[in-house]
């Protein structure tokens, strides 16, 4: 019986997805803006492949070389060259990797444990509702960027300080969604359905619940990339992302910042990658709101 | 009733900000390395020394003890020395705050004044190549990450075109007695007007920058609220009784569209706080927010902690207050 009901939920659920992914697909700028943030993951995924040089091959004689457009580039370093003379293309293609590494780790890690308190404080309640609300509370009492810097600051640079000093904070926001979903779902009469078969508490939450509320969820997650996107290239801009020379886009915008009134193009182009990622993914994702959830649609 | 609500959400006050400090505490209490070492730096010491300056920090006691030192303390306005300004850690936050407090309060300014003309208008047209671009334009905004926008127009405005400083707050040639810290504020009340306009041009940049995102946060939530309220009865009621537009949209309606813009603002005040960590580094702005990432490259700890916590002191404090207000000035949320 349990597993009749079970199923018959996935099954609604499986199709609820579908007719939402088919609404998503006639939003003719969320297409376009989705295919831009695949063309960016494909580029992360083939930097080898696609970089024309090697990002971290220094060459003083090619140092602060213009764009191939202006009077001294040549079209074989399309975009310039930076203080050390690496190639820009290449640097940026491969600071894609470290952009969206960051971004899918941190939103997956995130989105997971804060899945859990949420659906543990949502249908639990009492204390287990007190503690995890308490948390909640007292880390959205910091102001993000502070937060993550005074973590940084605390744990020292590099890629793991990075994803954890924005998942201790950034599960949160998961959490809140998911909590406030669970509580408005937990009484409704398929969940009472199963609680009276005998479902146990895990049942209930993770296979009744939880495929449930995934629109929600998977609406939050990708909005929250762009800001974990722009929150990463902002530690590194300050010095307390990623090191040199790993090639990062907030660490080649600040690389540029020295060379303002005659390298212009240091700092520009990275910070543009930053720039069209994070619309793509805005636009994808407000799409995605569009089509998942009626309530937001303005 | 009212001054019973205002008593509650006093209350449910005090456990976050404990648990703020205990977050700052053990921010600083787990970093590796050891304060002595760090406060000491190339100076020679003896071991007796070390061990003294410890018991002086207050770093032999159980950490209970010292987290109960700490806010203590703090309670009091003393936060420590600084490592590296040699001086109380108080006096160097009291010296920068005004200084970002006055960058927050002008940003805010400018993203309101931008944000509720263009949701009104967003709102009113719907649906226009008006409301389009309007969106177009919120949604740039929110994606430009604050140290680029800021970089570029620098190099705009700043490096090519030269209408702008590139950095600080005030020529060296104005002087301002100090009344607030907050030289806009101060120069015009001392009525030095040229000092005002001189730092009204050096915030401009900064300021725009860091409330960009802002406007563009504010605009789409004006306009939401505002295509709410025109469906409402009474302003269908209002326009029947044959009052004119203009009237209608600012009298009627604009009022009770802005409630949700004033809260949304105070709840996002957290966000410019943050995003004056980028602003300040790019525009050598002389705030709190520059003082502690400066803070983390020269490992004063005692002034991080101290400038961590005065920020998410404010950030709550603010929140607090817009949620009074929000819901003192919505007559629809019974006490």
């Amino acid at each position: 019986m349990i597993t009749a009901a079970v199923r018959s939920a996935a099954e609604r659920q499986d199709s609820i997805l579908r007719i939402n992914l088919r609404k998503f697909t006639r939003d003719r700028l969320a297409i376009v803006a989705a295919a831009g943030v695949v063309l960016f993951f494909a580029m992360a995924l083939l930097a080898p492949w696609l970089a024309p040089h090697d990002p971290y091959d220094t060459d003083l004689l090619r140092r602060l070389q213009p764009p191939a457009w202006m009077e001294g580039g040549e079209w074989s370093y399309v975009l310039g060259c930076d203080s050390l003379g690496r190639d820009i293309v290449s640097r940026i293609i491969y600071g894609a990797r470290i952009s969206i590494f960051i971004g899918v780790v941190v939103v997956l890690l995130a989105t997971l444990v804060g899945t859990l308190a949420g659906l543990a404080a949502g249908y639990l309640g009492g204390a287990v509702d007190g503690v995890i609300s308490r948390i909640v509370d007292v880390l959205l009492g910091f102001p993000y960027l502070i937060f993550a810097i005074g973590l940084m600051g605390m744990m020292g640079p590099g890629l793991q300080n990075i994803i954890l000093a924005l998942v201790y904070k950034e599960w949160t926001i998961s959490c809140r969604v998911v909590r406030g979903e669970t509580l408005a779902t937990r009484e409704l009469e398929y969940v009472e359905a199963a609680r009276a078969v005998g479902a146990s508490r895990t049942h209930i939450m993770l296979r009744e619940i939880l495929p449930n509320i995934m629109s929600p969820l998977i609406v939050v997650a990708t909005t929250r990339m762009a800001t974990i996107i722009i929150l990463e290239a902002s530690l590194s801009f300050l010095g307390l992302g990623m090191q040199p020379p790993l090639a990062s886009w907030g660490s080649m915008v600040a690389d540029g910042r020295s060379f303002l009134s005659d390298a212009w193009w240091v700092g520009t182009f990275p910070g543009l990658a930053i720039f069209l990622l994070v619309l793509a993914i805005n636009l994808a994702s407000q799409g995605l709101r569009d089509a998942f959830d009626p309530r937001l649609r303005q | 009733m009212r001054l019973g609500f205002i008593v509650e959400r006093l209350l449910q006050l005090i456990p976050v900000l404990i648990g703020i400090s205990l977050v700052v505490f053990l921010m600083m209490a787990l970093t590796p390395g050891d304060p002595v070492e760090i406060m000491l730096g190339d100076q020679l010491a003896t071991a007796e020394q070390k061990e003294s300056l410890r018991r002086d920090m207050g770093l032999d006691l159980p950490v209970a003890e010292r987290f109960a030192r700490f806010v203590k303390n703090a309670l009091g306005g003393d936060f420590g020395r600084s490592f590296f300004h040699r001086r109380p850690v108080a006096e160097v936050i009291a010296e920068r705050l005004p200084a970002t407090i006055e960058l927050t309060i002008v940003a805010m300014l400018i993203a309101l004044a931008v944000a509720i003309p263009l949701g009104v208008l967003a709102a009113v047209r719907r649906g226009s190549l008006i409301d389009k671009a309007a969106t177009v334009i919120s949604l740039v905004g929110v994606s430009m990450p604050g140290f680029w926008l800021g970089i570029m127009l620098i190099l705009l405005f700043a490096v090519h075109l030269g209408w702008m400083p590139v950095s600080g707050r005030i020529d060296y040639a104005f002087e301002v007695p100090r009344i607030t810290g907050m030289i806009l504020f101060d120069s015009l009340v001392q009525g030095r007007y040229a000092a005002f306009l001189n730092a009204l041009h050096h915030i401009l940049m900064p300021a725009v920058t860091l409330g960009l995102a802002m406007a563009a946060l504010l605009m789409r939530v004006t306009r939401t609220s505002m295509i709410e309220v025109l469906q409402q009865d009474y302003i269908v009621f209002a326009e029947a009784k044959g009052l004119s537009r203009a009237r209608v949209l600012v009298r009627h309606a604009l009022k009770n569209a802005l409630i949700p813009t004033v809260t949304v603002a105070a709840l996002e005040t957290g966000y410019l706080l943050g995003g004056n960590t980028i602003v300040e580094m790019v525009f050598g702005w002389p705030g709190l927010a520059r003082v502690i990432v400066e803070g983390i490259y020269s490992r004063d700890y005692p002034l991080v902690q101290a400038g961590v916590l005065v920020i998410a002191v404010i950030y709550v404090t603010v929140n607090f207050a817009a949620d009074v207000l929000y819901t003192l000035l919505n007559p629809r949320v019974k006490l």
